[in-house]
């Protein structure tokens, strides 16, 4: 794991307790997949940051295709995907998602119960950095950050990589989960 | 009445002298017998005693963690990894330690408000005596409404603002005691001590700005208060420039006395950057205010200031660094922040100028505010002229240098808002200033970004560059600061914000660590003036909304009136005028509402918390003492927005809608349990968005105590955002609903519609007199 992969905002540097970095982007499809109740919650500067679909909003309607994936958008994202015709994403405050990732007797936005994954993308970094280390703190929850810059306080992190890199693991990534639909 | 002062009465006493009658001994200070309210159940609150209150709060809104640091290193069992379910060496749990740094936090900002109204006050008391009088607003006679709420008394001149300073103070250094090692344990009981050391701020800030403006003239009221401008366009720069940066008004007070004297405005500009430019507006209209605390910098290295003087709170600590490059001589002017400058103020002036003229000295400090006008002025005047080659840098000047970059992107990682400031080189190098430009709207100058460079880059003088021109422009009117709000527009507004039919008072407050540039203020301002909300604002906020322009070229203060009254925009003064808008809301329960102020904290807190629809929005905070400021506000039962730098203050304080057994509120009329909704939803909260604080704003100024026509006025208000920024209706909708005549006559159909979905029924929320206090049951059935 070289250092430089660990590249993220320069003062906000992680505890004891650190993410691991993918070792290829397979593995983080891999453990998406494996979640029964994986939750991907996508954040205000979805917009902004390009995939090969569009942006991230474009690529989490994509994701939406496996039925296993739940998406909630926080800020006020969820007009965002409303603009795009997609009614299904549900819209809950960052910390206030936080929150509730914390509670065991949570049931989710589908009744079901809480989930067993939270997978990050599109935020602000200090802001992920937050809310991820709430949940490494006060829960068991496994986490994952899909944004480009490593996120020390999440479970599994991609790492820092160039923009092509990164849009190509988040195509890999959105398409395995679309196979898995 | 004084606690620490010695009041007996004895109706008779027989002794070996004699017999005695109605005697009294008083040893202190003498009993306020003017005042004919009884005294309530708490005057002066010690840490303890508002404890059941708070946890009422906290129950309701609990605490949601995510610590910006998984370690303790305050003592040398550490660094303790708190990690998880770990505890430290000496027990702590990581949520307790995350509680007691957010107490360490308000109680840095409460000292820091408390010492600036000690340097106050002590200075108003040594020239004009402890017999003078307060004189804070027009036609008001609750001038002082936090030291009568928390202390119990009536301060009538400034010599009795001392014991509630000398309260303050007390209580704090109790506060910190508990911080220690081995000391307070659990998470709640931080909790509630911060909320301890909000309530001591807004007495320390009241204490610091009654004084200000009943001993130095400045306005008593919004009709009082003038506009004057704001930016670099607004100095004249053929002048000798100074530059005051802080927080507090009095070495300015001296500098602008001098130039009055000596009859020399006509040749010395000077301005001022975060509050003390607001005071300095307050006290003489003819001061200028510069900017935010974010133009520091900028300000600094356009090379326009030739004295550059500071007094307390929020100014760079390498300022004489920044200052001796443009060879501008620095006076400091506080004990609190010397800068390692030589203390020359028992010198004579005259030679303290030589100094400082001929360069010997790059800076001194002088502690007596009475010296520095004649000191500061005489440099100015002297050091203008030799300066010419620092007042107009080139562009190739500022941007020395940018040909060493080594594109490592290392700025573009410590920058707090992730800017492109790599791509901003990359164009500039080639010629194109125009993102340089852009990044200069966005910047919070921190200057990070110059620090991280391996090259030292001055990438802050390459954005100023960029936008040289338009800054020399910029020229906004501003409202100055009008200080607290007088008993009159209390009773003219009361009714109205009480019923909700004022849909709420939306203050915006604090520092300039915004996410996305300082135009976000005025964006969230215009939202709310829009729709006659009553908009206050204070310090960095106050003066970055005044820098959007419509196509008219007019601004927020230009368009809306400067009241206290709905669709009004008030700009009331720097960080310690903040009592004023928390003062505003106490003032609300006892004017409007004849409830008893004196030493009655709890029952005041419950009216404001059940019935006054204030928000808070700090979209920039950033330091210690907003996080005091706003903890004031949360004892008070005030929510709090603040933008997603605020995340950093590492705890939200958060509601939960769903769990209906949280929001049952006690019917005062009956003493019976009643489900409310939850109202207001949280009260303490950090927004992703600017779209986001905006729905929520209008969220959070529910109330329990809406009128049917104000509860109608508040959703059509939180429905119509949600539709403009969610794009669609809130999935909530059916908490806040009451009774169908609480929908918005026009929305009506549509609405019923959604709630029958949703399976609202008529009258589960109930609409009674709300009280979380027991002892408020008027009658119980």
């Amino acid at each position: 794991m070289s250092a430089k992969f660990k590249r993220g905002q320069t003062g906000m540097v992680g505890g004891p307790l650190q993410a691991k970095i993918f070792p290829n982007v397979g593995v983080a499809a891999n453990l998406i997949k494996s979640a029964k109740r994986p939750l991907l919650i996508v954040g205000s500067e979805a917009t902004e940051k390009k995939t090969n679909d569009g942006d991230i909003i474009d690529s989490a309607i994509r994701a939406m295709k496996n039925k296993k994936l739940t998406v909630v958008a926080t800020g006020h994202l969820v007009g965002e995907f409303r603009k795009r015709g997609v009614e299904e994403a549900n819209s809950m405050p960052l910390f206030v998602l936080g929150k509730y990732l914390s509670d065991s007797e949570w049931k989710g936005f589908d009744g079901e119960g809480q989930y067993d994954m939270a997978v990050f993308i599109g935020y602000p970094y200090y802001m992920e950095w937050l809310v991820e280390s709430g949940l490494k703190n006060f829960t068991k929850l496994r986490t994952i950050s899909l944004d480009r810059t490593y996120q020390p306080n999440a479970q599994w992190s991609l790492g820092w990589m160039p923009v092509p890199d990164w849009q190509e693991s988040i195509n890999t990534i959105i398409s395995s989960l679309e196979e898995d639909a | 009445m004084s606690k620490k002062n010695l009041n007996i009465k004895i109706d008779e006493l027989s002794s070996a002298l004699g017999t005695f009658k109605g005697l009294e001994i008083q040893i202190g200070k003498l009993v306020d017998e003017e005042w004919e309210e009884p005294m309530g159940p708490t005057p002066f609150p010690s840490v303890g005693t508002l404890r059941d209150w708070d946890r009422k709060l906290l129950k309701r809104y609990k605490p949601y963690y995510m610590p910006i640091c998984d370690l303790c290193c305050l003592c040398t069992f550490g660094k303790c990894d708190l990690t998880g379910d770990k505890k430290g060496a000496c027990g702590l749990t990581q949520a307790a330690q995350q509680s007691r740094i957010v107490l360490i936090s308000c109680c840095i900002g409460a000292s820091t408000h408390c010492a600036h109204a000690r340097h106050m006050l002590d200075h108003l008391l040594e020239e004009y005596g402890r017999d003078t009088e307060l004189d804070v607003a027009l036609n008001t006679n609750v001038e002082a409404p936090h030291i009568r709420l928390v202390c119990g008394y009536k301060p009538k001149t400034i010599g009795d603002l001392e014991e509630a300073l000398d309260y303050v103070e007390t209580q704090i250094v109790q506060l910190v005691a508990t911080a220690h090692t081995g000391q307070e344990g659990d998470a709640i009981d931080f909790e509630s001590k911060a909320f301890h050391a909000g309530m001591l701020d807004h007495v320390a800030m009241e204490v610091a700005d009654i004084s200000q403006i009943s001993v130095l003239g400045m306005p008593k009221g919004s009709s009082e208060a003038g506009m004057t401008t704001m930016g670099f366009g607004s100095i004249d720069t053929s002048k000798a420039v100074v530059m005051c940066i802080g927080h507090n008004v009095l070495p300015s007070v001296d500098i602008i006395d001098y130039l009055m004297e000596h009859d020399l405005f006509e040749k010395v500009e000077i301005g001022g950057l975060c509050c003390t430019a607001h005071d300095n507006s307050r006290y003489n209209i003819r001061a200028k205010i510069l900017g935010p605390i974010s133009w520091q910098i900028r300000y600094v290295r356009s090379g326009i200031p030739d004295v550059i003087v500071i007094d307390e709170q929020c100014i760079r600590t390498d300022i004489l660094d920044e200052a001796v490059k443009i060879g501008a001589p620095v006076i400091a002017t506080s004990e609190k922040s010397m800068m390692g400058l030589p203390d020359r103020t028992h010198d004579d002036a005259d030679e303290i100028v030589a100094d400082l003229v001929s360069g010997r000295q790059k800076g001194v400090l002088i502690i007596e505010p009475r010296k520095v006008g004649e000191v500061v002025v005489k440099t100015v005047l002297a050091v203008s002229p030799k300066r010419t080659e620092y007042k107009n840098p080139s562009i190739e000047s500022l941007m020395e240098g940018i040909d060493r970059c080594r594109g490592c992107s290392e700025c573009v990682a410590a920058c707090p808002n992730t800017l492109p400031i790599m791509e901003a080189v990359n164009a500039a190098r080639k010629g194109d200033l125009s993102l340089f430009e852009g990044l200069q709207l966005l910047c919070v100058g921190c200057g990070r970004c110059e620090s991280a460079c391996p090259e030292d880059l001055p990438l802050l003088s390459y954005m100023y560059a960029a936008s040289a021109e338009s800054c020399k422009g910029e020229c906004y009117n501003v409202r100055v600061g009008s200080g607290a709000i007088t008993d009159v527009e209390i009773r003219e507004v009361g009714k109205g914000i009480v019923f909700g039919e004022i849909p709420g008072v939306v203050a915006l407050v604090g520092c300039a660590n915004y996410p996305n540039g300082g135009s976000e203020v005025a964006v969230i301002a215009e939202e709310f003036l829009k729709r006659r909300f009553i908009v206050l604002a204070t310090g960095c906020s106050a003066m970055d909304l005044a820098t959007t322009l419509d196509e008219e070229g007019k601004n927020l203060y230009d368009r809306y009136p400067a009241v206290f009254d709905a669709g009004g925009l008030l700009n009331i003064g720097s960080c310690v005028s903040n009592a004023h808008i928390t003062g505003a809301t106490i003032k609300i329960a006892n004017i409007f509402a004849k409830r008893p102020l004196r030493g009655n904290y709890e029952e005041i807190a419950d009216y404001v918390y059940n019935r006054v629809g204030a928000v808070g929005i700090s979209w920039g905070a950033m330091s210690q003492k907003a996080s005091s400021i706003a903890s004031g506000c949360w004892r008070l039962g005030i929510p709090v927005i603040v933008g997603p730098h605020g995340s950093k203050y590492r705890r939200n304080l958060l509601g939960a809608k769903d769990k209906e057994e949280d929001w049952v509120t006690i019917d005062a009329r009956t003493g019976q349990d009643m489900y409310v909704g939850p109202v207001p939803e949280h009260l303490f909260y950090a927004a992703e968005t600017v779209e986001e604080a905006i729905v929520l704003t209008a969220k959070l100024s529910m109330r329990p105590n809406d009128t049917t026509k104000g509860r109608a006025v508040k959703l059509s208000h939180y429905i119509d955002l949600h539709k403009k920024y969610y794009g669609g209706l809130p999935d909530d909708l059916d908490l806040f609903v009451r009774r169908e005549a609480d929908l918005p006559f026009t929305m009506k159909a549509e609405l019923l519609e959604h709630l029958k979905a949703k399976g609202w029924v008529e009258d589960k929320i109930g609409m009674p007199d709300p009280t979380l206090l027991d002892r408020m049951v008027r009658r119980r059935e």
